[in-house]
């Protein structure tokens, strides 16, 4: 049911930044997801440190996350991913201008997860880099691929998001472990007819907000100190209320800048870190919970591979069609967010 | 605009957001005790209040909020300090 009472923006947030969509349209023409095979459920969590099954769902609506075999690196998720987006969209490699990848986990510090992708592909040429923004990444990523196409400098541009979190979790830390998993997403974005494609985008970043989640010691710069294990810290009820409160914000602005109406989302894919939040946001924006992607339950948090997870599911359960007004919105570390309203082509 | 403070329209909007039947919404009753509500649901509450009333809870006040009462007396004070400007 639809909380009736008008939003009001909080006295210390910072105005959006919204874009109307501008030069040569861009569209997405195919995703493909790929996760570990390995499930870790409530219960086998339940075995490993002081929690329950009641606890976890009741407050995240996580039940299963898929964690990557120890040694299974990002750039494997990530283009196995690749792989079944370009296969989606009928692209072959060869005649990708860019790879963009957002992780927050990457392999190293160097090369990026995107030139290891570009060599397993066997797409020489293309500009490959990796985009840091946390669970914003791929929301990130797929701005600057639509920057590229607008202004006509690619046609063709894989976005990936990849992560390999399981890595960073501190299982002595319940408040954290039990929320995040793996996996991959992508998408193939390529230039498209005139009214088709991505609408609108609202970007920011809040850099107040930098220790509301962190991973490692920031303070010392020990993320790659050999003695230090970079472990994910959060603040949980701070960026329960920043989510909620930027997933409103950002759907309010980019529909209005698209000139589209709220009612008018045929389906919301936010970025999947807690089903409480999505609840709470999409009550607030008066969208019925068949109207929103899910798939928190599955995955757990996969930060920047939340959307593309739950976007191919909604595609291939055929919850899309074109025509539809879909919204992608994410927020994370940082403190980054972005959303993009698309006409689904 | 501000809404008039009303207690029982705290109360419903309490009893949408925790799922739970207005009449239990009453001043002694504890949150996480009586009312079954956890941090997060508090957080949403309050940001429910947040828009309604158009008051700001300030996020260090929250642990102090441990009954029904704290909150309206919250709501009671921001609304005579508007009154008084």
């Amino acid at each position: 049911m639809a909380i009736t009472t008008s939003y009001r923006t909080r006295s210390d947030a910072v105005p959006l930044r919204s874009f109307k969509a501008k030069g040569r349209p861009s569209a997405i023409a195919g995703v493909g997801v790929h996760a570990p095979e390995k499930v870790i459920t409530n219960l086998d969590l339940e075995k490993m440190m002081d929690t329950s099954d009641k606890w976890i769902t009741e407050r995240t609506g996580i039940r299963r996350r898929h964690i990557a075999e120890p040694g299974t690196t990002t750039f494997e998720l990530a283009t196995g991913a690749a792989r079944s987006a370009l296969k989606a969209a009928g692209i072959a490699a060869k005649d990708l201008d860019m790879i963009l990848v957002g992780t927050s986990s990457p392999d190293g510090p160097f090369p990026s997860v995107a030139c290891r992708v570009q060599n397993e592909l066997d797409a020489p040429g293309a500009v490959a880099w990796d985009t840091l923004a946390a669970c914003t990444s791929f929301v990130y990523a797929l701005s600057i691929a639509d920057s590229f196409i607008a202004t006509e400098r690619a046609d063709t541009v894989l976005v990936i998001g990849a992560e390999v979190l399981s890595r960073m979790l501190d299982y002595s830390d319940r408040g954290t472990a039990v929320i995040f998993g793996d996996g991959a997403g992508a998408a193939v974005v390529r230039a498209a007819p005139k009214g088709a494609g991505f609408l609108s985008w609202c970007l920011g970043s809040d850099g107040r907000g930098y220790a509301q989640v962190t991973c490692g010691n920031i303070e010392k710069g020990a993320y790659a100190a050999k003695d230090t294990q970079p472990f994910i810290d959060m603040v949980g009820p701070d960026v329960f209320k920043f989510a909620v409160d930027i997933f409103i914000r950002q759907a309010t602005e980019v529909c209005q800048t698209a000139g589209v109406a709220l009612d008018d989302i045929d389906l919301w894919v936010p970025h999947q870190a807690n089903f409480r939040i999505i609840d709470a946001a999409a009550r607030r924006i008066g969208l019925p919970m068949e109207r929103v992607a899910v798939n928190i339950d599955e995955y757990g948090n996969t930060s920047s591979a939340s959307i593309p997870l739950a976007l191919e599911e909604a595609v291939r359960k055929g919850r899309v069609k074109s025509g539809d007004h879909v919204l992608l919105a994410g927020f994370g570390s940082g403190l980054t967010w972005g959303a993009t309203l698309m006409k689904w082509a | 605009m501000a809404s008039q403070l009303n207690f029982k329209e705290l109360q419903e909007l309490a009893a949408e957001i925790l799922g739970i039947d207005p009449d239990q919404v009453q001043m002694d009753k504890s949150f996480q005790r009586d009312l079954a509500a956890d941090s997060l649901d508090l957080v949403e509450l309050i940001a429910a209040i947040e828009d309604k009333y158009d008051v700001e809870l300030p996020d260090s006040e929250l642990e102090n909020m441990k009954v029904i009462g704290d909150l309206w007396k919250f709501l009671e004070q921001k609304t005579a300090e508007r009154l008084e400007a």
